[in-house]
């Protein structure tokens, strides 16, 4: 009963919210125009990483900030016990994993730099990189991690801190995260690369941290 | 019918499926899976949406790369407690409300 009621509810959701979609109006304000439009001032060429990281930069920073949250959070509900030495151990595995590694981290390095002109993206090469984690992390060449030390600890938090110092720095001119345009573009690099490897860490770390066995066996 | 809208329908579908999984089972691992094809359902509205004119609009593309980078620590969020919660009480399910 429970069952057929939720069902036909969700169907009922799905036809209403269908319909209304079709008879949309065309938006009131189209943003591209003025994206477009200021794209020269924002030291990329690429749209959406403009959108990201310079008209929009509060959503990036504040993201950032929830990303950290999320690892802190993992961490406290995670105790320090259980096994972190590797299991798998297969030899066509291995030698896959490490010859796709380096690749991986040379994808990650060129999507960074694609980012200012085509899709591509601090995001992008941070999701790649701690896929590259994950993956030795599966075949067994990577131990899954304890509670981090102080160099893990200071390259996790490096994103946020580099991106919050940049904005504070910013202040001077009157707002929060207004690049002045001679220098948007460098900056807009500099975040990114700090982004990259924070958003590498934190990603893996959220794969590491929770893979660990729960008890010895 | 443009290809935006096809996406922004499927969305639709992908977010009722995941509602209807969030209310009806009772696993929390299928639970949280349930969620995140709510969350796919919703970006795939704001991305088809936006360029149902068939001309990509780049805000909603960086709001829905924001929010898939959120919705991947809030995953690995649920993750982590429904571990903590299974080493605890050993179930996978909640209590329900009648349960003491």
């Amino acid at each position: 009963m429970r069952r057929f009621l939720v069902l036909t509810l969700c169907l009922v959701f799905v036809g209403a919210l269908a319909v209304a979609m079709l008879e949309l109006a065309p938006p009131a304000i189209d943003l591209r125009i003025p994206v477009h439009g200021q794209l020269a001032q924002t030291g990329v060429s690429h749209p959406v990483t403009a959108v990201l990281l310079n008209y929009r930069g509060y959503d990036t920073l504040l993201e950032i900030a929830v990303l950290l949250l999320a690892l802190l959070a993992v961490l406290t509900v995670t105790d320090d016990a259980g096994v972190t030495a590797p299991h798998a151990e297969h030899p066509v595995l291995q030698t896959l994993a490490r010859v796709a590694a380096p690749l991986m981290i040379v994808v990650a390095v060129y999507l960074l730099w694609a980012g200012a002109f085509r899709p591509g993206g601090a995001f992008q090469a941070g999701a790649v990189l701690a896929a590259a984690a994950v993956l030795l992390h599966l075949v067994g060449l990577l131990p899954g991690w304890r509670s981090p030390r102080l160099p893990l600890r200071i390259g996790i938090v490096a994103g946020f801190v580099v991106f919050l110092t940049v904005a504070t720095a910013l202040l001077a001119r009157g707002a929060l995260l207004t690049y002045p345009p001679a220098t948007a573009g460098i900056l807009t690099l500099l975040i990114e690369c700090a982004l990259t490897l924070s958003l590498a860490l934190i990603l893996a770390g959220l794969f590491l941290i929770l893979s660990r066995d729960e008890q010895a066996p | 019918m443009t290809g935006g809208m096809l996406f922004a329908l499927t969305g639709i579908a992908l977010f009722a499926l995941g509602v209807a999984g969030v209310v009806l089972i009772d696993h929390l691992l299928r639970r949280i899976l349930a969620f995140n094809l709510m969350g796919s359902g919703a970006f795939l509205v704001l991305v088809g949406l936006a360029q149902r004119n068939d001309v990509a609009d780049p805000v909603p593309q960086a709001m829905v790369l924001t929010g898939i980078v959120v919705s991947v620590a809030a995953t690995a969020l649920a993750l982590a407690m429904t571990r903590k919660y299974h080493a605890l009480t050993g179930r996978l399910e909640l209590p329900e409300d009648g349960d003491v």
